[in-house]
């Protein structure tokens, strides 16, 4: 079938894969609505937005991970029904992903076998090697990489190197179009030059590579259109010629809706309250990160995902520990670190209330528990913050997601801690628990509690008076309520921490 | 396998190498005293006799290795040769393609085992925990009190005099390098060491995770029909207890010889030497005049010991 909707400048045959009103969803989260666009032989896409833009979901989609619920793809101008990993890899999509994917526990040479089923037979390890080897070569010199390696044994920049050239050797399918989800994040300024030079050579070859980075000056440098994503749709596209880093942040977060900035009678009041109490800490590599907060007072941490926020978080945690500050921990991540799966919801409710006047290094006097007093206790804050759906001596999984996280946001608020943090507590968690959890941060801060705050949600600064922006593992500005809108935001984000 | 690889031994290289050399150590630091303790050990026959039990140990071993290499343990083992052992002495006896047929559908429902632990996310120590119990009762049902005959021709291959050296050692090279060329040299055998390496990456380039564990699970009963066959020639009768204690003897070997829990990191020929150790430590043991009250903390002991210098490379290695 071919398509009478590409643009006249290039043929339909140049187009290696066509998107045409894919959407996407997950459960009630629209993760893709509506994306179309085309790739074309030998040419370069950037692709920006911000953390939940539908990146990864739309890259997903292009190795046939996800199957897309609405809209069609084409390959080569071909209608495609059924796209899985296999027939991505026959059309001659490659991916480099993120946080790669690649077995330690096997050689580099056996890592390339996984990714060509063709690669079998007699002598399979020896052009398996041979094929790294050449394609290390081509595209970073001097790599000092000899195939036989076990994964496990390399550096995270080797790593990253072998993952990248892994995607460009060929069995029997081409290689058509590259996939690089952030590329260069462990790789140096060096490596990271001899990566773009070779995407640029790559498109001369015919080769289209997908750049997706949050270092847009790559983005800049090698792209020859720049697809900005937003909410899971197209926000723009902008063409080489447009694709400034100013132009690419300004598409991204157009849509700018900050609503009900902390007021100046509570601002005041806290001015009082900060010389009265005031917490400081100096936490990260050499204390280069300085938070200071004053009681009462929410302090957001900013910034692109995984970029130190919750490893700051933790720091502040220990520090306080040591402070004998009282302090309490909202994890994101439930199955991980926030719930006991095995514990009823009133046990996961008191378990902090429990540790009351338990400082760092001296445990508890042992005593009996009072169970009244800890039933009523559930009790109160079950009604408080409104934990629907099972009754308290139900095991915590019998909990939807949204309401275990107010368990959690109980456990943290039950308990006689003054300084709460929280690790992005608002992942996966519905709009509805999400408006609880506001009111309740907010009347809590007015209370006189001190609220630190990580959240990938820009929307979320707004109940924040201060916000730190984080940049790899470092702060790279400090915004106000008042100036503290999305764009900002975003610049902040992409600031490239000064050396 | 090139020249520049003899000119630079990189560190890398040696780690793996000093890694990979370890079980080899302690199989000749519990070999030798015993060569000097009892030098008449030192001969054909007395090393016939010293690893008399070993083959059975050792494909019990690699059985167990297979379920290892997919990041799971399988507590059923032990239950399971000796569960074989009891159908070859009887059914495989009197009615012997009744008994192939058993054994078959045993490795049919391993690797369906394999199959469901995969697809319905199930821990596979539940599992194999219960089936452990499910083997040993099929094992009491089938010959409620020691006693049965081995098929001769078991018998007659496990009798087989090889030449120059004796038969367990020729035996346990053979499986081990067959071993090694299936899992750790063929293309397919990587494939499914990469699916305990990274399963998600597995399958995101179009591997199915299910066929993989099958697979394994397949494997690891052949390996256990075989040491079950194995222990009834060596033993010529059977018994629904005779191999118990093969579960945590099989993963200790699969240990001792440079295995781990997870991450898909195994080595068949390091299992081997590992299964061979634990079967020369027994005798050690007793060549020292421990008493038989002592040995089987003794053998703790000595995995312990070897565990430790273990962790103790690894995190030389680590810090570099």
């Amino acid at each position: 079938m071919n398509d009478p909707a590409v643009p006249d400048e290039s043929g339909s045959e140049d187009v290696l894969i066509g998107l045409r009103n894919i959407g996407k969803t997950f459960g009630r989260v629209k993760a893709l609505a509506d994306v179309s666009f085309e790739f074309r032989a030998g040419e370069c896409i950037g692709i920006a937005g911000h953390n939940g833009a539908g990146k990864s979901t739309l890259m997903a989609v292009l190795t046939g991970v996800f199957r897309p619920e609405h809209g069609t793809m084409t390959v080569a101008g071909r209608e495609v029904g059924h796209f899985d990993p296999n027939a991505a890899r026959s059309a001659g999509v490659r991916c480099v992903f993120q946080e790669l994917s690649l077995c330690a526990n096997l050689s580099v040479a056996e890592n390339v076998s996984i990714v060509h089923p063709e690669l079998r037979g007699r002598a399979w390890r020896r052009r398996a090697t041979q094929m790294m080897r050449e394609q290390l070569d081509a595209i970073f010199p001097g790599h000092g990489i000899k195939g036989h390696e076990l994964i496990a044994d390399l550096s995270l920049t080797q790593r990253q190197m072998v993952e990248i050239a892994r995607a460009f050797t060929t069995v029997d399918d081409p290689v058509k179009l590259v996939i690089l989800d952030e590329p260069t994040s462990s790789l140096d300024a060096h490596t990271s030059s001899q990566l773009l030079a070779f995407i640029e050579r790559a498109g001369g070859e015919g080769i289209a590579t997908i750049l997706i980075s949050h270092m847009l000056g790559e983005i800049e440098r090698v792209a020859h259109r720049v697809l900005v994503m937003r909410d899971g749709r197209v926000a723009a596209v902008l063409p080489r010629e447009a694709a400034t880093q100013d132009a690419i942040i300004r598409a991204m977060g157009q849509h700018v809706d900050v609503k009900g900035a902390p007021s100046e009678g509570v601002d005041a009041r806290r001015e009082i309250a900060r010389a009265q109490a005031h917490y400081r800490f100096r936490v990260g590599p050499a204390a280069r990160i300085e938070i200071d907060s004053a009681r009462g007072e929410v302090i957001g941490f900013a910034g692109l995902a995984g970029q130190g926020q919750s490893d700051t978080l933790l720091a502040v945690y220990e520090a306080a520990l040591k402070n004998r500050e009282r302090v309490a921990f909202v994890a994101g991540d439930r199955p991980r670190d926030g719930v006991f799966p095995l514990w009823s919801i009133a046990q996961n409710l008191d378990i902090r209330w429990l540790l009351n006047g338990a400082h760092a290094g001296r445990l508890p006097v042992p005593r009996p528990i009072d169970r009244r007093a800890a039933l009523t206790l559930a009790e109160r804050w079950r009604e408080r913050i409104g934990i629907r759906g099972a009754p308290l001596s139900a095991g915590i999984l019998s909990l939807s997601g949204g309401n275990q996280q107010k368990v959690l946001f109980a456990r943290a608020l039950a308990s006689d801690a003054q300084l709460i943090l929280m690790d992005d507590p608002t992942r996966g968690v519905d709009i509805g628990t999400k408006r609880d959890i506001y009111q309740l941060v907010r009347d809590e801060a007015a209370r006189g509690r001190t609220f630190i705050w990580y959240t990938t949600e820009n929307d979320e600064f707004a109940y924040c008076d201060r916000t730190y922006v984080f940049r790899a593992g470092r702060v790279t500005r400090m915004l106000h309520a008042h100036e503290c809108n999305e764009e900002a935001l975003l610049a902040a984000s992409f600031e490239e921490a000064a050396a | 396998m090139n020249g520049t690889l003899n000119r630079t031994f990189s560190l890398t290289l040696d780690r793996a190498r000093v890694r990979a050399l370890l079980p080899a150590l302690s199989l000749v630091a519990v070999l030798v005293p015993i060569f000097v303790l009892q030098p008449a050990t030192f001969s054909y026959f007395g090393i016939g006799l010293l690893l008399n039990l070993a083959v059975p140990l050792v494909l019990a071993t690699l059985a167990q290795l297979a379920i290892i290499t997919a990041n799971d343990l399988d507590l059923s083992i032990g239950p399971f040769v000796s569960l074989v052992a009891c159908i070859g002495a009887t059914l495989l006896v009197s009615k012997p393609w009744v008994g192939v047929a058993a054994l078959a559908g045993c490795v049919l429902l391993y690797a369906a085992v394999g199959a469901l632990v995969e697809y319905r996310q199930i821990p596979s120590i539940v599992v194999t925990l219960g089936l452990s119990f499910v083997w040993n009762g099929l094992a009491v049902l089938l010959l409620p009190s020691p006693g049965g005959t081995s098929p001769a021709w078991i018998s007659s291959i496990m009798g087989f005099q090889t030449p120059l050296v004796a038969a367990p050692i020729v035996w346990s090279t053979v499986i081990a390098v067959a071993g090694h060329l299936l899992l750790m040299r063929s293309s397919a055998g990587v494939r499914l060491r990469g699916s305990g390496g990274n399963p998600r990456a597995m399958r995101r380039f179009g591997w199915s995770l299910v066929r993989a564990k099958a697979t394994l699970y397949g494997v690891a009963a052949l390996f256990g029909v075989l040491s079950g066959l194995c222990l009834l020639g060596l033993t010529t009768s059977a018994d629904a207890n005779l191999a118990l204690r093969y579960t945590l003897l099989s993963i200790a070997a699969v240990i001792l010889g440079g295995g781990e829990f997870v991450g898909g990191r195994v080595s068949v020929i390091g299992a081997v030497l590992g299964a061979i150790t634990l079967t020369l430590a027994a005798s050690f043991l007793a060549f020292l005049n421990v008493s038989p009250d002592w040995q089987v903390g003794m053998q703790g002991a000595i995995l312990i010991v070897v565990l430790s210098l273990r962790v103790l490379l690894q995190r030389r290695g680590g810090l570099r």
